[in-house]
């Protein structure tokens, strides 16, 4: 076959395609350029207006942001009780929920890897899924809806003979939620460094004398450390950076660091402090991450 | 190696975790059917007199209309960036190519409530006011790393020498595009699509900070729960959107037959990031 047989569009098509085959360089460029530059420009440069906002300052009078640089957003913080108060408040709920959504996962987790039948695990995969991916909005309203006064638990609880419960707008009600929304979170990579474990893993243990619980304890849980690891940084993240859930089902007395940050936008056009108070849980993550890695939750995410 | 009562134990533990994760769901989608206005449990004098009301109440239409057009533009941006992106990852090495995973994936790494504030401040510093494009561009952010995901994974698992044996048979690049590349990709496109359409259909974080006048349907619902207004209307639109999200990901969950690109969050590191 000669060139001058083929089709003329054939003919265009065959040489862009082997003028990129020869310079895959060209073709890598023009897949990248759109993308990288979209999130270069967009997300990496918003990320750094917000932290270098951190250090402007509002003029008391007229309610603008001035480019003028200081460090007076990051002293308030350190300085005044209440925002202490509600970083720690952030970070132990954060924490208390990571630990307790590891605790309801891990036999879940263990279950669908190890006992399951293959029929069953697909379903209960699913099950899994589901909450996930439906919206967390709605799952938040649920629970407020269970834990008002005349709701679904109360309701449970006098069935039962028992006093009202008394969970709505507390911090308990929040410790709830919040485990509940981010479960999901922790069984899928837990879940996923079980099945990993080889079965001749757990024979050669037997084989040389372990019990269960010293197999368990020696083989199975430091196998399957990096995926709770991985787990708990969702949970622990997602719990640091939201905001509705104490809106929602928290007391006025249960702000987080995420609605202080969303008043002082929202409300009071504050940007540069509500930066400086962002960048507590970028920086906690950040650490967090830095460990995880350490401990290898990475190659189990 | 599990006695019996391990395995009955942990068998409990974990029907009990699966029902602490569905009764509450189930509980609210029986809300939208409760014919009384007060909220009270137990659900009674069923109706559905309250689909009907959501369906002519303008305020819930018009951000219903938002959110869809915000969810299919946002889902058509992150289909061509995020398979932009997964094709050159998968194809070329190159200096800084972890660093494109990692700039990809910091919008679902980072808490929303950084991503929102920082598009934000940055609309403000640019002098650009919020309106539905805000909210496209915020909602495109975190939706192209699920495309990406999907598109990277099924890449992955599909053997190269295809598009080889394809252009050794003198097929030009369409051609092998379109009778070997397409075929490959088609449903992980699909379900990568439907999974950031679902993601952006009920975003709230984000979007409170990117939208200006403009009310999502998230925006609404969350408005009517905090001045608890409306609440049987809220009832009926929560049980459509579930439904909403629900469907989409038990597609894209047929489709791809792949644990690993659902996990959202667990799915942005899901792939070992250097060698195949």
């Amino acid at each position: 076959m000669t060139e001058a047989a083929q089709p003329p569009l054939r003919d265009a098509r065959l040489r862009v395609s082997s003028a990129l085959w020869r310079r895959p360089w060209a073709k890598a460029l023009g897949l990248l350029a759109l993308p990288v530059l979209a999130f270069v420009v967009v997300y990496i440069g918003a990320l750094a207006v917000l932290f270098i906002s951190a250090l402007w300052q509002v003029d008391a009078f007229t309610g603008k942001v001035v480019h003028i640089w200081t460090l007076d957003n990051f002293r308030t913080l350190f300085e005044e009780h209440v925002y202490r108060r509600i970083a720690l408040r952030t970070i132990g709920l954060a924490a208390a929920v990571t630990v307790t959504d590891a605790i309801l996962a891990f036999p879940l987790a263990y279950f669908m890897a190890r006992l399951a039948s293959p029929r069953l695990r697909a379903v209960l995969f699913v099950m899994v899924l589901l909450p996930l991916w439906s919206s967390y909005l709605v799952r938040i309203y649920a629970w407020r809806t269970i834990l008002a006064k005349d709701g679904a638990l109360n309701w449970t609880l006098n069935g039962l003979g028992l006093p009202d419960a008394n969970l709505a707008y507390t911090n308990k009600a929040m410790w709830i939620v919040f485990s509940y929304v981010w479960l999901p979170f922790m069984v899928l990579p837990v879940y996923a460094a079980l099945e990993r474990i080889p079965e001749s893993f757990l024979e050669a243990s037997q084989d040389l004398g372990a019990k269960a619980w010293r197999t368990f304890r020696s083989v199975i849980l430091p196998l399957a450390l990096p995926g709770v690891i991985a787990g708990s940084i969702f949970t622990f993240s997602l719990t640091l950076g939201d905001f509705i859930t104490p809106a929602l089902v928290g007391s006025g007395r249960s702000s987080f660091i995420g609605n202080v940050v969303e008043e002082q936008i929202g409300i009071n056009g504050n940007v540069p402090f509500a930066a400086a108070f962002a960048t507590v849980p970028v920086v906690i993550m950040a650490i967090y991450l830095v460990v995880a890695k350490r401990l290898g939750a990475f190659e189990a995410l | 190696m599990e006695t019996r009562g391990i395995r009955i134990g942990v068998g409990i533990w974990s029907g009990l975790v699966i029902a602490f994760l569905w009764i509450p769901l189930l509980i609210i989608l029986l809300y939208a059917f409760n014919g009384p206005v007060i909220q009270t449990w137990p659900v009674g004098g069923w109706t559905l007199h309250w689909f009907g009301q959501a369906w002519h109440d303008p305020e819930a239409r018009s951000s219903l209309w938002l959110s869809i057009q915000v969810a299919f533009v946002a889902t058509a941006i992150a289909l061509v960036l995020g398979s932009a992106a997964a094709f050159a990852i998968h194809r070329f090495r190159f200096f800084g190519r972890e660093s494109v995973s990692l700039l990809l994936l910091l919008p679902i790494a980072l808490p929303g409530i950084i991503t929102g504030m920082a598009l934000n401040s940055f609309y403000v510093f640019a002098g650009i006011s919020l309106s539905i494009w805000t909210i496209v561009i915020g909602h495109a952010a975190f939706c192209v790393v699920v495309v990406y995901n999907n598109v990277l994974a099924r890449l992955r698992r599909s053997p190269t020498s295809l598009v080889e044996a394809s252009m050794d048979l003198g097929a030009d690049g369409w051609q092998t595009f379109r009778y070997i590349v397409w075929p490959v990709l088609s449903t992980a496109l699909v379900a990568g699509g439907l999974l950031a359409f679902a993601l952006s259909f009920d975003e709230v974080i984000v979007t409170t900070f990117t939208a200006g006048a403009q009310t999502t349907l998230p925006i609404y619902i969350l408005d009517h729960i905090q001045r608890g207004q409306n609440l049987p209307v809220v009832n009926a639109i929560v049980f459509v959107v579930i439904l909403l999200t629900i469907i989409p990901v038990t597609i894209a969950q047929r489709l791809t037959r792949d644990q690993g690109v659902l996990r959202r969050g667990g799915a942005v590191a899901a792939e070992p990031v250097g060698e195949i």
